[in-house]
């Protein structure tokens, strides 16, 4: 029945991984950062589950795995450090948070 | 034009446009709803890959737990519309071709059919069964060190998050 070829997945992957850097590069808010790495990680899954099913072993799928425990693992961490920022420095706009810039 | 080229044109047209929000919306509660979007499509693609187990853990963590957790956080700070600054020349001209760039290049290469030369076969259903079977197994005995520690990790994520968030005295 499914015909899909794994390259169209490939190209979808592409395409959100793109918008994530962009979304990335782009939100001033740090929570929305934060969202743009989740947006990436997803595509790269996607990846991965594409490739395991063309290659027919089921690696890809454990990766997968792997992958959203560190995501949620990362989320907790990186949310727990987003609430010290935001009472240190009452603003949630990374451009506020500079200072190890040069 | 088969059914799983309708669903999969379907969810990967929801998918990019929930991408595109969570970059235009200016609310960060409108980018995390956007962004749940993109999750549930992206969980009926991996059903359509036949991964039914990633499918059902994508909407169980991700779209359950991880996003619950980004909500709860906007919330609880009450972030409201992003605030606009002048963006650095830097990003702005030399980062949204940059992006696009890399998008495009990231497509052609995907696209080639050296790589992307396979076809999805759809899984039958007693296949499907055993998948998830056939994935516990491999998850428990190839792969039972690495799961053991990503115990671990969790541990040391929760305990890092309770320090982190406690604040100081």
């Amino acid at each position: 029945m499914s015909a899909v070829p794994i390259s169209y997945y490939l190209v979808l992957s592409a395409i959100l991984f793109g918008l994530g850097v962009i979304a990335f590069v782009f939100k001033r808010n740090i929570i929305t950062v934060f969202m743009a790495i989740e947006l990436m990680l997803n595509a790269v899954n996607l990846a991965f589950v594409a490739f395991a099913r063309a290659h027919n072993q089921l690696d890809g799928l454990v990766f997968v795995f792997f992958v959203i425990v560190v995501a949620a693992a990362e989320a907790a961490v990186g949310l727990a450090i987003v609430l010290a920022i935001a009472q240190n420095r009452q603003s949630l706009n990374i451009e506020r948070v500079n200072l190890l810039k040069f | 034009m088969s059914l799983s080229f309708i669903l999969f044109f379907t969810f990967a047209g929801i998918a990019v446009l929930g991408a595109v929000l969570v970059i235009v919306a200016r609310e960060p509660i409108h980018s995390a709803l956007s962004l749940i979007l993109v999750m549930v499509a992206l969980a009926v693609l991996y059903l359509l890959l036949g991964a039914e187990f990633i499918a059902a853990v994508q909407i169980i963590v991700y779209a359950g737990a991880i996003m619950v957790l980004f909500v709860f956080v906007i919330m609880l700070l009450n972030a409201g519309v992003e605030e606009r600054t002048d963006w650095s020349k830097l990003a702005k001209y030399a980062g949204l071709p940059l992006g696009g760039f890399l998008l495009l290049e990231l497509a052609y290469w995907l696209a080639r059919p050296a790589i992307g030369s396979g076809v999805a076969h759809a899984a039958t259903r007693a296949e499907a069964a055993s998948s998830t079977r056939a994935l516990s197994e491999m998850l428990f005995r190839d792969y039972l060190f690495p799961f053991e520690a990503t115990s671990i990790l969790i541990l040391i994520a929760i305990l890092g998050a309770l320090v982190l968030a406690k604040g100081d005295e």
